[in-house]
């Protein structure tokens, strides 16, 4: 009879054998079968680490609902911009709401409002304003990726001040390599531990870069999609799967990941996801990047983006689908988009014949918006500048330049439009710029 | 009495070093004396060297040499040459080749010149080998076998690394050097062309693969079965069968009717084991010059089940009216 400790190999082999296990997990885990038998299209579930997650994944109580009677808060407070259609209870129960959602516990209000709560002058009010339209937003627009489940603040930030899965632009030279190979975005431990693009968002969430790169026919085809843009479909796809804790078969059967009808109604989920991602990243982050102060800006200066890992934090429906929103009618109400941009105000131009000051010739973009403007906001005010062309005596062009302002000035009146709210600027050169026709003109501007 | 347990021979012989038989005129002299080994005398023979190196042999080493130099520093480059973080990542760090847009241009070094040297150079080294192979095999008076086995595995490296790049147009389309990067090549190199296991050349490569552990199991489990009667002096046992080899021939007549001879059970292993990479390579080569999609191929030709529906039906999205972008 040998003992152990004469079998040196035997005890190492064991050891070996048990090491190259470590990065499993350890049974028993269950399998939820989804697709038809054979396809393997199992969800598996591990009862312990998915008790741990859903600790992680409780609802915090919801504040009592707000009465619905009252006056608007827009009414009451000075600088409402949106939740306009809320009255003073609702408005103050989502300011309380993002307080335990989203501010740091020691700031509390301060950390988005100074003494003057209606001001402007800390960037995080900036943020959350903005913020608030993203999520209604979502609600609204997004219901092919959110359901009726909707979104909160909570969804992301579980009470941290900056959600924590977040990404930046991966800097693609950080290090000047010389004379080595150049950095070529791949190749570190990245998405899943893989070696695969550590950026695939910049590609898929950011620009609307190709995912599809399997070839839709048996036969070549003219589809030229490389091994290496393959890597970035697969990145996300990984990506994805970390994020929401499943596997490839939660939407695809994997014998073919490109055909449609044998994936399962989660793909169609999932690709409405990556469009809502990317037009959250385009319309309501990126927009807000010079608002961001520089530490929380990433390498690139750009701001913290959103991916699939921002809501579900592992878990295939964020919160397990459990849905908050419900509890904040305030959040998923009136559609408020983003403000639409104002119109630049209109700008006239109005050209003069050589030596002509009483008549303008046709051609120019006429009064007809400038007062149009004016009389649809009492608070604008138009300027009027006079040129001259190079030509003739300096004297008499100052003089001409003036007069022809005078001219576009008594249009505007008998418009209208009340003289104070028009004034003469005289340019600090009334030589116009371009060629002799052009130079000769008048311009309206237009000031709030 | 000599005893053979399972994996670690406890008997080792000890004589005066054996320097081989002698060498043709012309030829490089052995290198080393030869000495003897307990640890390697535990897996194999106790004897070490003396070693042949020979021009093609040195020539090997230099080019594998400098192939591996390539990789490796374009490696702790990579980590801004830090020797720690160059362990720690090795896995995952990988000399890649140039971009797709590059085609087929020498490209500049430091985007993908540096893999095709060093592509370049291992080839050389790994044809080297070969060649060595082949010479020393026939200045020993033997058969090629080993030599042409091995240029079976190594025409799936060069469908690999060189053949279908170059009939795709694209050095972007190769392997990068690399642990994982490599595995992780594999895998994107399925998705792109539509699931490789419906390609049937992949198909047959695993059969040989299999079917050459088959093999190589039925083979050595019966030959230690019997090496108590002396089967496993093979050679001996091919042209005067004694009760070893007999037996184990009687053990598969018995349990499956039919058996293989002493000589002709490694020409099964070693067809098994050539077309292995042989298949495996023409079915690489099939992929995207001839071949897109072969999940679609193998609709096409009735290859693939179909499977009832259990979801509803799900559309494309980009499909529908009025569909995002």
């Amino acid at each position: 009879m040998m003992r152990i400790a004469d079998r040196p190999f035997l005890v190492l082999a064991a050891g070996l054998a048990l090491a190259a296990l470590a990065g499993c997990e350890r049974p028993p885990v269950e399998a939820l079968q989804g697709g038809y038998r054979g396809t393997g299209m199992d969800e598996i579930i591990n009862p312990r680490s998915d008790a741990k997650l859903s600790a992680k994944n409780v609802l915090p109580a919801a504040i009592p609902p707000a009465p619905t009677e009252g006056p608007l808060a827009s009414a009451v407070y000075q600088n409402v911009q949106v939740l306009k259609d809320l009255n003073v209870a609702q408005f103050t129960r989502v300011m309380l709401a993002m307080t335990q959602w989203v501010a740091p516990p020691d700031q509390s209000c301060n950390y988005c409002h100074g003494a003057n709560m209606a001001s402007d002058d800390r960037y995080t009010k900036v943020v959350a304003r903005r913020m608030i339209q993203m999520v209604r937003y979502i609600n609204e627009d997004w219901k092919s990726h959110v359901g009726h489940t909707g979104v909160t603040c909570y969804t992301c930030h579980r009470g941290n001040a900056v959600p924590k899965n977040v990404w930046f632009i991966e800097p693609r030279r950080l290090a000047n390599s010389g004379f080595a190979e150049n950095n070529a975005g791949k190749n570190k431990p990245s998405v899943g531990d893989t070696s695969l693009p550590e950026d695939p968002f910049s590609y898929f969430l950011l620009r609307d870069a190709s995912i599809r790169v399997q070839a839709t026919s048996a036969l070549p085809d003219g589809d030229r999609s490389s091994i290496k843009q393959t890597d970035n479909s697969y990145a996300l796809m990984i990506h994805m799967s970390e994020s929401l804790g499943v596997n490839c078969t939660y939407c695809h059967n994997s014998r073919s990941f490109g055909v449609w009808n044998s994936s399962t109604p989660m793909r169609s989920t999932a690709w409405y996801g990556i469009r809502m991602a990317r037009a959250l990243n385009n319309n309501y982050l990126v927009p807000l990047t010079a608002t961001f102060p520089a530490h929380r800006l990433g390498i690139e200066g750009d701001v913290a983006k959103v991916n699939c890992a921002t809501c579900h934090q592992g878990v295939f429906k964020p919160l397990y689908g459990e849905s908050m929103a419900k509890d904040y009618p305030e959040l998923t109400g009136e559609m408020h988009n983003a403000p639409p941009a104002p119109a630049a105000p209109p700008v006239g131009r109005l050209y003069f014949d050589a030596d002509q000051s009483a008549k303008w010739a046709e051609g120019g973009e006429s009064l007809d918006a400038v007062v149009a403007y004016l009389k649809d906001h009492a608070d604008a005010k138009a300027g009027i500048s006079g040129y001259n062309d190079p030509t003739g005596n300096r004297a008499h062009n100052l003089q001409l330049a003036k007069e022809r302002a005078k001219a576009v000035r008594q249009a505007l009146e008998s418009d209208g439009i009340s003289p104070e709210r028009v004034k003469l600027e005289k340019p600090l050169d009334t030589t116009g710029s371009g060629d002799l026709k052009d130079a000769r003109r008048v311009e309206v501007t237009v000031e709030q | 009495m000599p005893e053979y347990q399972n994996i670690f021979t406890r008997v080792q012989v000890r004589a005066p070093v054996y320097v081989g038989v002698p060498l043709p005129r012309g030829a490089w002299g052995r290198q080393g004396s030869g000495f003897f080994s307990h640890l390697l005398g535990r897996f194999g023979d106790t004897q070490v060297g003396p070693i042949y190196l020979g021009t093609t042999g040195l020539l090997s080493l230099i080019c594998g040499f400098i192939a591996f130099e390539i990789i490796g520093l374009n490696m702790l480059a990579s980590v801004n040459w830090n020797f720690i973080q160059f362990i720690r990542q090795l896995p995952w760090l990988a000399l890649e080749p140039p971009a797709p847009s590059n085609g087929l241009h020498f490209p500049r070094l430091q985007e993908g010149g540096w893999w095709l040297m060093a592509g370049f150079f291992l080839t050389s080294s790994v044809l080297l080998w070969w060649l060595r192979m082949y010479r020393r095999a026939r200045a020993l008076g033997m058969g090629t076998h080993v030599a042409w086995a091995f240029l079976a595995a190594i025409w799936l490296y060069l469908v690999l690394g060189i053949i279908r790049p170059v009939l795709m147009g694209s050095f972007g389309e190769a392997v990068p050097f690399g642990i994982f990067p490599h595995l992780d090549w594999v895998a994107a190199f399925s998705l792109r062309y539509g699931n490789l296991f419906y390609n049937p050349f992949h198909c047959l490569s695993i059969a040989f693969l299999y079917g050459s552990t088959l093999l190589f199991a039925m083979h050595a489990g019966v030959i230690l079965a019997c090496s108590r009667q002396g089967a496993d002096r093979e050679l001996e046992q091919i042209v005067d069968r004694g009760t070893g080899a007999e037996r184990a021939a009687l053990f598969w007549r018995w349990t499956m009717g039919f058996n293989a001879t002493m000589e002709s059970v490694h020409r099964w292993a070693w067809w098994f084991a050539v077309l292995c990479p042989l298949t495996g390579g023409i079915g690489i080569l099939l992929t995207g010059t001839v071949v897109d999609n072969w999940y679609l191929w193998a609709v096409k030709h009735h290859v693939a089940p179909m499977y009832p529906h259990v979801f509803p039906p799900v559309i494309d999205p980009s499909t529908l009216p009025g569909a995002l972008k």
